[in-house]
């Protein structure tokens, strides 16, 4: 059988996602009897140079590259899954929805409590080599046409583990009542 | 005859009895069925606010909480399509505010989220509004999140003074909508009413001042089994 290819991405999440796949602990050795994976931080894989099946997504869009990003997995891989709270509705980055970037980043550079007197420039990060912060923070599938969600924070790994072998072998996803949580 | 069980009615075709005067949710819970509720709360009089008990009486939607018992009445109850409207609400409650699971002391206690780990809601399916709202820590005894309030007015209901007055009110209309208490009243909280305002409250609107995150994960309400699994 050919191996099923997935990749992995990192938005605007803080990687527990990710370290809570690493979190299936030697089923990793099983899994990659099964599959390949490619573009992803955990191989450091940093450009498709062909389509996949799967693509796990961590964290929402708070930036003009995680939007990027995520319409070139959507390009690329055939089934998209959002993985954790963070994809599925923003998370805790989105908790600056409803307040304006120039006050969130005037509170991190000039007032807030740790750089008020260090910035006496006042300068705010403004290099075209910088991604731009959007005007909130989406949720992927309010960005591109996400495929499965899986919550949690971070989604648990034997959830994470169901979810992949069931997409794998084709069969209903089983999200068990204790491993499907919201945090 | 006030005690007897002398109406006669079924729940999804199963023959159940009733005492009369009793609400379809009484009812049903007298005979073991599950209907959910979140604005719903023992001892107080009910209020139909949120509408997650709608069950079906001759293909019209009621609120069993409010809807007293009529002899031969056919209730639906545990049907896909009273599910599936259940669960929109639910998923409605939680793109309305900002309900943040992971950050929220509530969590694992709360019954909005339990409904909707009753349900399995993967994700909402309307768009998140993330409306603006504040946390109200000025009190000495409880600290208000607006962001997790779903305006079930138990708080208002449940919580009262020595005369019988409410402690919590509505304050604005519509969207603008939110519970307030007067800052005086709140200074004058006592011990038992700040507790008792804090254990009506079905989300993390309403929580202790200096306490959090009491109960270790696993070991909360909901982490084994779903909302309604004790009857």
């Amino acid at each position: 059988m050919e191996k099923l290819v997935v990749a992995t991405a990192s938005l605007a999440g803080c990687f527990g996602c990710h370290m809570s796949l690493l979190d299936i602990d030697e089923r990793i050795l099983d899994l990659v009897e099964i599959v390949d994976f490619h573009k992803s931080p955990i191989n450091d894989i940093k450009e498709f140079t062909r389509d996949c099946d799967i693509g796990l997504i961590e964290g929402g869009c708070c930036l003009d590259e995680n939007v990027h990003v995520l319409k070139e997995f959507r390009k690329h891989c055939r089934i998209l899954v959002s993985l954790g709270e963070c994809a599925i509705m923003g998370g805790l980055p989105a908790m600056r929805n409803g307040i304006s970037v120039r006050e969130c980043l005037e509170e991190a550079y000039l007032n807030g409590p740790s750089v008020r007197n260090a910035n006496q420039a006042k300068i705010l990060p403004n290099d075209e080599e910088l991604p731009v912060l959007l005007n909130r923070v989406y949720p992927c599938h309010e960005v591109v046409k996400m495929d499965y969600f899986l919550p949690g924070c971070p989604p648990d790994a034997d959830l994470i583990w169901n979810a992949l072998t069931a997409i794998l072998e084709n069969r209903e996803m089983h999200l068990p009542y204790e491993l499907f949580k919201f945090d | 005859m006030a005690n007897s069980n002398n109406l006669s009615f079924s729940i999804d075709g199963v023959t159940c009895l009733a005492r009369e005067g009793s609400t379809i949710l009484d009812a049903a819970r007298k005979n073991g069925v599950f209907i959910p509720t979140l604005c719903n709360l023992e001892g107080i009089p009910p209020k139909g606010a949120c509408r997650v008990c709608s069950v079906k009486v001759n293909g019209k939607l009621l609120t069993a909480c409010t809807t007293r018992i009529a002899q031969g009445m056919e209730v639906e109850n545990d049907t896909p399509g009273l599910n599936n409207l259940r669960k929109a609400i639910v998923e409605m409650l939680f793109v309305e505010g900002n309900h943040l699971c992971p950050s929220c002391e509530k969590s694992g206690d709360c019954e909005l989220q339990a409904l909707a780990y009753r349900y399995t809601m993967t994700v909402p399916r309307y768009p998140y509004f993330y409306p603006k709202r504040a946390v109200d820590a000025s009190h000495p005894k409880i600290v208000k999140d607006h962001n997790r309030c779903i305006l079930c007015k138990r708080c208002v209901r449940a919580v009262k003074d020595e005369k019988g007055r409410s402690i919590f009110v509505f304050l604005n209309r519509g969207f603008e909508t939110k519970i307030y208490i007067d800052p005086e009243l709140a200074g004058k909280l006592t011990d038992e009413l700040a507790r008792k305002a804090v254990e009506v409250c079905p989300v993390g609107a309403i929580m202790p001042r200096g306490e959090g995150f009491k109960t270790p994960i696993g070991k909360r309400k909901y982490d084994k089994a779903p909302i309604g699994s004790d009857l």
